[in-house]
C-alpha cells in the first residue's frame, strides 16, 4: 500500500450568455448636482464581484473616477429590467448596456462642460480624475462636478443616460439543433496533479495549474477569485457531493453540512492560474463571461490524473474513497485470477 | 443595441485595476444585512408541510391538530392559490404547465410542498406542519432516467411520456454532416457512458423571502433570488395580480450557484402576506435547501466518437439523459446548452446528439453552475485522454489536433468565432513547464488555411 502521484489534464470552452427566449438587460445612469454618477440596474450580486466590476464599466465608459460611481441593484421599483443573474451573462449584458447608457450621460456631460468652456464637445476630453479638459488646450479645464452644477442650476440640462443590451431570441431549428445561443466561448486548459492513497482510497489534489482565455479581465482580482472559488467547487464535485449517494435511488439524502461533505482548507490544492488578456469581439472592453466556466475542467483533470496513478477510468462522479477502494480490488483480482478456458 | 462594438479602456480609467470587491469587508465583518435578518414588527413565519412519498395521490387534508397549536394564524393550501399550475419557463413561452405552487392530487417527489402554515413563530409554524395531517395512497415510483422513458413505466407527468417536448419530439436533435458514414471510415470507435450525480448548491445563505402587504395594496418582497425581475414576474403569474403591485428587494445574494432562480419562495410568502395581512418570513431551512430545493441535474451520457489513426475524431454521436425530477423548471434550458456544447472546443464534421429532459419522482433539479456544459466536458475530456492512449498520441497532441479554429461550423451550425483554446494550452503547457513539440507550439487558433 502506498501514495502514489498521478497528473491529468482537461481543455473546455464555455459559452457567455444563453439566448432561449432574448434576455435584455438595461441600465439607466444619472448625474447629481455634484457630479455623483448613480447607475441603475437590477442584475442581482451573488458574491462575485459584480458591482465593483459595473461601476468600475461605468466609471471608465464616463471617464470620470470610481469613487465617484454609486451602482444601485436593489429595487424593482427603481431598476430598469434584468433577466438575472446566470449563464455567465451579467457583466456581458450589463456591462454593455452601462457603456450605452453612459455614452448618453456623457454626450450631455460635453455639451453642458462646451457650453462652459466655449469649446465644442468634440475637443473635449476626460482625465479619469474628475476633469473635463479642452484638447491641445493646456489650462482649459473644468471640474465634472462643476459641469454637473451648472446643468442643474444654470442651463437646465439633464446628464443622464439609457442603455440596452439585447441579443434577439435565437430559435432552434427542430431538425438539425441549428441555433445561435450564445455571445462569444471563454476557454480554459487546467492541469491537476494528485496523490492516491491506496489504502484509504482518498484521493487529495495537490495542484490544479490552469490558463484562462477569458477576455480582457476587467478585474484581474475578480477574475482570479472566480478561478480559485471554481477549482475549488471542481474538487469538490469531481471526489465529494452528491446529494444521491446512491444515485438514482433517493435513500440516504444527506440532510446538513455534516453529512454533505466538501473539502475543507486542509484539503484545498494549490490554485495557481494564468489568464491571457484576448479582447472578445462583443463583451465590454472586450470581456468575456467567467462565472460558471472553472468548476469544469478541474474535473476531467483530476479524472484523467486518477489513470495516470492508478490506472483506473472512472466513468461515474464522485469519485469517492470506496469507489477508488473497489476499482483497486477489483484490479488485483483480476490481475491474479488466471484466465478461465473457453469451449466453443 | 445588440452586440457591441468593442471598446478599448482610455487608459486612464479603473477598468482593468484589481479593485477591491465593494462589499467584501462588509460581509466579512457580518454588517451585510441579508434575508434573514429583515425583522418587522408583527411578522409572522411560514413553514411547509411536505410530502414523505416520491409519488402518491392526495386523499385527504385535516388541518385541525395544526390549527390547535398557539400562535397559528392560518393554512394555505392549494385552493387558495390563484394560478396554482404554472412552469417558470413558460414566463418565456417555454413548455407547458406542470408544477403546483402547493400540490393538490397528487405529489411526485419527497419535499413536494402541500400546505403552507404561518404562525406567528418560526417554531409554532414548523410544529403546526408537523401536525398537518394527510392521508395518501402511494404510487409506484421511477427513480432511473432510462428506466422512466420504458414502456410502462410509472407516469410522472400528465402528458403519457416522461420526455419534455422539444418541437414535437421527446428529445432534441443535433444534426450535422453524415456520422454512420464517418463512423464506417473510422480507424478507431471509442465509445463510454458517463455519470454525474446530482449536486446541492449549497449556498451560505439558504433560499428565503419576507413580504409584507403595503397600505396601498402593494407588496414589498425581500428577496434572495438571482433574477429580481423573473421572480416578481413569475409571482404577479401565480397570484393573478398586475406587477404593478409588487415591489422586489433584494440585489446582494450569500452565494447562488444558480440555486435561486426557481421563484420557489417568493410566490407562497407573498400569497401568505395578501391573506393574512401580515408580513410574512419563508426561508428554507439547511434541510430543506438540501433535501427539497433544487439541485444540479444527474446526467447520463452515452457519447461513441468516430476517430483515425491520426487521434482526429472524424464523428461523435451522443445520446445524453438530463433528469430533472419531477418538475422540469430550468433543465430545458440545460438541454439547449447541452446541444451546444457537445463538441465542446473541437472541430467535429459529423455529429448525431439526441439529448433528454428526463422526469422522475426524485427531488427537481435546475440551474447550477454550467449546468448542461459541466457534464458534457466532463465526459468529452476523458474520452479525450482515451482516443490518445488508444492512438499512442500524448493527451496535448489529440487536443491540438482537433482543437476549432475561427471560421470553422460547430455542430448546431454556429461558425467559432473568438477562439482561443490553442493559445490557452500553449500558455497552461508553459505553466506547467511541459514541452509541446514544436507542430504544436507554431498552431493558433487564426482561421484554416484553405
Amino acid at each position: 500500500m502506498a501514495k502514489v502521484k498521478g497528473r491529468g489534464m482537461a481543455a473546455v470552452n464555455y459559452p457567455t450568455g444563453m439566448n432561449l427566449g432574448g434576455d435584455p438587460t438595461i441600465a439607466l445612469i444619472h448625474a447629481s448636482t455634484s457630479g455623483v454618477f448613480n447607475i441603475s440596474i437590477s442584475s442581482v450580486e451573488l458574491g462575485q464581484g459584480l458591482k465593483t466590476v459595473l461601476a468600475q464599466i461605468g466609471a471608465e465608459a464616463l471617464g470620470v473616477p470610481l469613487e465617484t460611481v454609486v451602482l444601485h441593484n436593489d429595487d424593482t421599483d427603481t431598476g430598469p429590467y434584468c433577466t438575472g443573474t446566470f449563464a455567465s451573462r451579467t457583466t456581458h449584458r450589463a456591462g454593455n448596456a452601462i457603456i450605452a447608457a453612459a455614452d448618453e450621460a456623457r454626450e450631455v456631460m460635453f455639451e453642458e462642460a462646451a457650453e462652459l468652456l466655449e469649446a465644442t464637445p468634440a475637443d473635449l476630453m476626460t482625465d479619469g480624475a474628475g476633469n473635463i479638459l479642452v484638447r491641445g488646450a493646456a489650462g482649459r479645464s473644468i471640474t465634472v462636478a462643476e459641469v454637473c452644477s451648472a446643468a442643474h442650476f444654470v442651463h437646465g440640462r439633464a446628464i443622464a443616460g439609457r442603455g440596452i443590451f439585447f441579443k434577439p431570441k435565437s430559435p432552434v431549428d427542430p431538425d438539425t439543433g441549428a441555433m445561435d445561443p450564445d455571445s462569444t466561448e471563454a476557454h480554459a486548459c487546467t492541469i491537476a496533479e494528485i496523490e492516491v492513497d491506496t489504502e484509504t482510497g482518498n484521493v487529495r489534489v495537490l495542484r490544479l495549474s490552469s490558463a484562462y482565455e477569458v477576455g480582457r479581465a476587467l478585474n484581474p482580482r475578480l477574475v482570479h477569485g472566480q478561478i480559485v472559488g471554481g477549482a475549488w467547487m471542481g474538487v469538490s464535485h469531481t471526489l465529494y457531493e452528491t446529494t444521491a449517494p446512491y444515485y438514482p435511488l433517493v435513500e440516504h439524502a444527506p440532510t446538513s453540512f455534516s453529512e454533505y461533505l466538501m473539502p475543507g482548507p486542509a484539503e484545498c490544492p494549490v490554485i495557481e492560474a494564468e489568464v491571457l488578456g484576448i479582447a472578445s469581439s462583443n463583451g465590454p472592453y472586450g470581456q468575456k463571461g467567467v462565472g460558471e466556466m472553472t468548476a469544469n475542467s478541474p474535473i476531467p483533470a483530476i479524472v484523467n490524473a486518477l489513470y495516470d496513478a492508478i490506472g483506473v477510468r472512472f466513468y461515474e462522479l464522485p469519485v469517492t474513497p470506496e469507489m477508488v477502494l473497489r476499482a483497486l480490488e477489483e484490479k488485483a483480482s483480476a490481475a491474479e485470477l488466471p484466465v478461465p478456458e473457453v469451449v466453443h | 443595441m445588440s452586440d457591441a462594438t468593442v471598446r478599448v479602456p482610455q487608459g486612464n480609467g479603473p477598468v482593468g485595476a484589481s479593485v477591491e470587491q465593494a462589499d467584501a469587508r462588509s460581509h466579512v465583518t457580518g454588517h451585510t444585512i441579508y434575508v434573514d435578518d429583515v425583522q418587522l414588527p408583527r411578522l409572522a413565519h411560514m413553514v411547509l408541510a411536505r410530502s414523505p412519498f416520491p409519488h402518491a395521490l392526495i386523499r385527504r387534508i385535516d388541518l385541525s391538530e395544526a390549527e390547535k397549536v398557539p400562535g397559528f394564524i392560518r393554512a394555505l393550501t392549494a385552493a387558495d392559490v390563484p394560478k396554482n399550475i404554472y412552469t417558470i419557463l413558460g414566463l418565456i413561452g417555454f413548455g407547458l404547465d406542470e408544477e403546483r405552487a402547493l400540490a393538490d392530487e397528487r405529489v411526485r417527489y419527497i419535499g413536494e410542498p402541500i400546505v403552507a402554515v404561518i404562525a406567528e413563530t418560526r417554531a409554532g409554524a414548523a410544529e403546526a406542519a408537523k401536525l398537518v395531517r394527510i392521508d395518501y395512497e402511494e404510487l409506484p415510483a421511477v427513480f432511473d432516467v432510462e428506466e422512466a422513458l420504458a414502456p410502462g413505466a410509472p407516469a410522472v407527468t400528465e402528458w403519457g411520456i416522461n420526455a419534455f417536448d422539444f418541437d414535437g419530439r421527446p428529445f432534441r436533435q443535433v444534426r450535422f454532416g453524415d456520422v454512420d458514414a464517418a463512423m464506417a471510415s473510422a480507424d478507431h470507435i471509442v465509445e463510454g457512458r458517463y455519470q454525474m450525480s446530482p449536486i446541492e448548491h449549497a449556498p451560505v445563505e439558504t433560499t428565503g423571502c419576507v413580504a409584507r402587504p403595503e397600505p396601498d395594496g402593494r407588496f414589498t418582497v425581500w428577496t434572495n433570488t438571482q433574477a429580481l425581475n423573473m421572480s416578481l414576474d413569475l409571482t404577479a403569474h401565480i397570484l393573478q395580480i398586475p406587477t404593478r403591485r409588487l415591489r422586489f428587494i433584494g440585489g446582494t445574494v450569500g452565494g447562488g450557484f444558480g440555486g435561486k432562480v426557481d421563484g420557489m419562495v417568493e410566490p407562497l410568502a407573498t400569497l401568505g402576506a395578501w391573506k393574512t395581512g401580515r408580513p410574512v418570513k419563508y426561508v428554507y431551512s439547511r434541510e430543506e435547501e438540501m433535501v427539497v430545493s433544487s439541485t444540479r441535474n444527474g446526467v447520463r451520457i452515452y457519447m461513441t466518437d468516430g476517430v483515425t489513426n491520426d487521434g482526429v475524431i472524424v464523428a461523435r454521436r451522443v445520446r445524453s439523459y438530463i433528469d430533472c425530477g419531477a418538475y422540469s423548471r430550468h433543465t430545458p434550458y440545460a438541454v439547449q446548452k447541452h446541444a451546444a456544447n457537445l463538441a465542446g472546443p473541437y472541430f467535429i464534421p459529423n455529429a448525431s446528439f439526441d439529448i433528454y429532459c428526463v422526469y422522475t419522482n426524485r427531488q427537481p433539479s435546475s440551474a447550477m453552475r454550467g449546468f448542461g456544459v459541466t457534464e458534457a466536458s466532463f465526459a468529452m475530456e476523458v474520452q479525450m485522454d482515451r482516443i490518445a492512449e488508444l492512438t499512442g498520441l500524448d493527451p496535448w497532441t489529440v487536443r491540438f489536433r482537433n482543437a476549432y479554429h475561427d471560421g470553422d461550423l460547430r455542430p448546431h451550425r454556429k461558425p467559432v468565432e473568438d477562439a482561443t483554446l490553442i493559445e490557452a494550452m500553449q500558455a497552461a503547457a508553459r505553466l506547467v513547464g511541459y514541452e509541446l513539440s514544436p507542430e504544436l507550439l507554431a498552431m493558433s487558433s487564426k482561421p484554416r488555411e484553405v
